[in-house]
């Protein structure tokens, strides 16, 4: 039992590492908060330069963009098992409710389909559960030229580039 | 805050910088404006924190999302007179080209303009507006400030 937590841990601390890879994630502190193939999260930490109305404290739409469109990438990944070079193609997000200023902010997605040079997501942002969303999204990714890596590859590999 | 206020005295003194200080988040993106007449432009420099994908290197699909709707937001309260920040209701964005790692620069288009929901297009360009990087297009509800409105 003890095992698998600490695979589970392992797991996370793995893919958070791809989590953070570009440095936009990095700037809004993006934290992975769980990594299933049928629902990535990520979440991020109430921060004052994120806000969008300083009036009521409410979170800047954009940054749930930004969210969602990391936990997207991320969830391609995960259903991959590798990591491959894509860009976002469209991307569509309605914003439901305002997001309570002072907490963390959940964004979660799913790859529900794919395929040989398009991938689809869904996914929607929240604080407690996904049946109460704050913003809910889909977006379609297109692979581009470049290598496919295996995740220990692109892990080791990301370690030479830092010393 | 009087958003309707601080609207009037950039006008008035042509200095944007206060209307950019109203959203924190368009702060955190570095955006500027610049309106000469009533061309409307608004601008992210880049800096390194922008990058999404390093490997090309690339802009991240986000940061140019924010800036669309940074941008939407703006040319609604230069355009007209607001009570309070518009809302954002929905967004599509569509990536045309990879956002090189350079300033980007945006132009807003007014679709329509209801009485409670402007619906916006907004394209982002870096070497020339024919060739947009993205394009945007979303609806905000209008917060008209109440002379606006007919409603004193």
């Amino acid at each position: 039992m003890s095992k698998e937590e600490s695979d589970g841990d392992k797991r996370l601390r793995m893919w958070q590492q791809i989590t953070v890879i570009s440095p936009y994630s990095r700037e809004l502190g993006l934290r992975l908060h769980g990594v299933e193939p049928e629902w990535c999260v990520i979440k991020v930490l109430p921060d004052a330069r994120l806000t969008g109305n300083p009036e009521t404290g409410v979170v800047h739409g954009g940054v749930i963009t930004a969210l969602l469109d990391s936990c997207y990438g991320l969830a391609i990944f995960v259903r991959m098992g590798k990591l491959r070079p894509m860009a976002t193609l469209d991307l569509r997000i309605d914003y439901l409710k305002a997001a309570t200023p002072g907490r963390e902010i959940l964004g979660g997605a799913v790859c529900y389909k794919l395929g040989h040079e398009l991938a689809f997501v869904r996914g929607c942002a929240y604080h407690d559960t996904p049946d109460d969303p704050i913003a809910t999204s889909s977006a379609i990714f297109m692979f581009t030229e470049g290598p496919v890596l295996a995740l220990d590859d692109a892990l080791s590999a990301l370690k030479e580039n830092r010393p | 805050m009087n958003v309707n206020a601080i609207v009037t005295a950039a006008r008035a003194s042509r200095n944007w910088t206060p209307i950019v200080e109203l959203v924190p988040y368009a702060c955190f993106l570095g955006v500027r404006l610049d309106i000469k007449g009533d061309q409307f432009t608004a601008c992210m420099p880049f800096e390194q924190k922008l990058i999404g994908n390093p490997a090309l290197p690339a802009l991240h699909g986000g940061a140019t999302a924010g800036f669309l709707e940074c941008a939407g937001m703006f040319y609604l309260l230069w355009h007209m007179e607001s009570a309070d920040l518009p809302k954002t209701i929905n967004f599509t964005f569509e990536y045309l080209r990879s956002g090189r790692p350079e300033d980007v620069y945006a132009n807003v288009f007014m679709v329509k303009q209801g009485q409670r929901v402007a619906h916006l297009r907004i394209e982002a360009w870096q070497s020339s507006p024919d060739k947009p990087i993205a394009v945007g297009h979303g609806n905000f509800m209008l917060k008209p400030a109440p002379a606006a409105a007919g409603n004193p």
